[in-house]
């Protein structure tokens, strides 16, 4: 099959990673990860960025292909429960980041780590951020540490399971494909009122 | 070609991810709307790639005629 130029867009994916290890402000990048597929899956109705577009999906395939055991995940993985559970954990723990965001913006001393599977706070004091307000930075950290833990998540169903496992429980995945089935519930409806 | 007497069926909780896509030789399979893959049985062959690759496990090989 001839590659296309989205073919390599895991490219993109680890040009973020090398960014945000030397200059934690780029880690704001990801911002786009997170808006561009709800955008794409709102307008257009379909999840063509995962089916795509998605640099970590691209990655996760591919590391895949020489480091997954290639084994079936266990059922539950795709479980509506399992799957929107982790969605609401996920939506919690973003919360709590944009709440301590908040209160650097209020006044609250700036802590310069970064958080990872949502309990080890790595320090990353190297960091030089003075050239920002510092809810900037504080964003950038707790944002920095999401997309961390969710890689170091994605990478170990990658090795334990099959290469996209992540795909399964991935919470824009899940929020996207949500997206569709509502409008599609929608023009099931209209078309039913008009039949 | 002889036709294939298998054919490859997507399960009920399929992600929509897309990975099947990829591996698919006949580019047999597309994905719905953003819910889920849908093959077309005129092109499939059976081949079971994208069941190998299917992250949620959902794809199975089955014979034609039986439950199509
Ligand atoms: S499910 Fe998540 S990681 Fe997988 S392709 Fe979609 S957005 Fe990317
Ligand atoms: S790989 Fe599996 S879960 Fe993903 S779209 Fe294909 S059938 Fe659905
Ligand atoms: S069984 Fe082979 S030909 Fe049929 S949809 Fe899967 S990959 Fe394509």
């Amino acid at each position: 099959m001839k590659r296309k130029w989205y073919d390599y867009l895991w490219i993109a994916e680890l040009s973020y990673w090398v960014l945000g290890l030397c200059n934690i402000l780029f880690a704001w990048l990801g911002v786009l990860f997170f808006f561009i597929p709800l955008l794409m899956a709102a307008i257009g109705g379909n999840k063509i960025y995962c089916n795509r577009y998605c640099g970590r999906g691209q990655l996760l395939g591919l590391l895949g292909r020489k480091l997954s055991r290639n084994a079936p995940p266990p059922r539950f993985l795709r479980s509506y429960w399992f799957r929107g559970g982790f969605l609401a954990f996920f939506m919690v723990m973003f919360g709590l980041m944009l709440h301590s965001t908040y209160r650097v913006f209020s006044g609250a001393p700036l802590r310069q780590t970064v958080t990872l599977l949502w309990m080890f706070r790595l320090p990353w004091q190297w960091a030089d951020v003075e050239m920002v307000a510092p809810w900037v930075a504080q964003f950038a950290f707790g944002f920095f540490g999401v997309m961390m833990t969710s890689t170091v998540l994605g990478l170990l169903t990658m090795v334990l399971f099959r290469p996209r496992s992540w795909c399964v429980y991935c919470p824009m995945g899940t929020m996207t494909q949500g997206i569709c089935k509502l409008r599609q519930g929608k023009e099931d409806v209209t078309c039913g009122g008009k039949g | 070609m002889a036709v294939s007497l298998k054919l490859a069926q997507v399960g009920r909780e399929c992600v929509a991810c897309g990975s099947c896509l990829r591996v698919c030789p006949r580019g047999a399979i597309h994905i719905r709307s953003g819910v889920t893959a849908q093959i077309d049985s005129g092109a499939c062959v059976g081949c079971g790639r994208c069941a190998k690759i299917c992250p949620a496990d959902v794809i199975t090989i089955v014979q034609r005629g039986a439950g199509e």
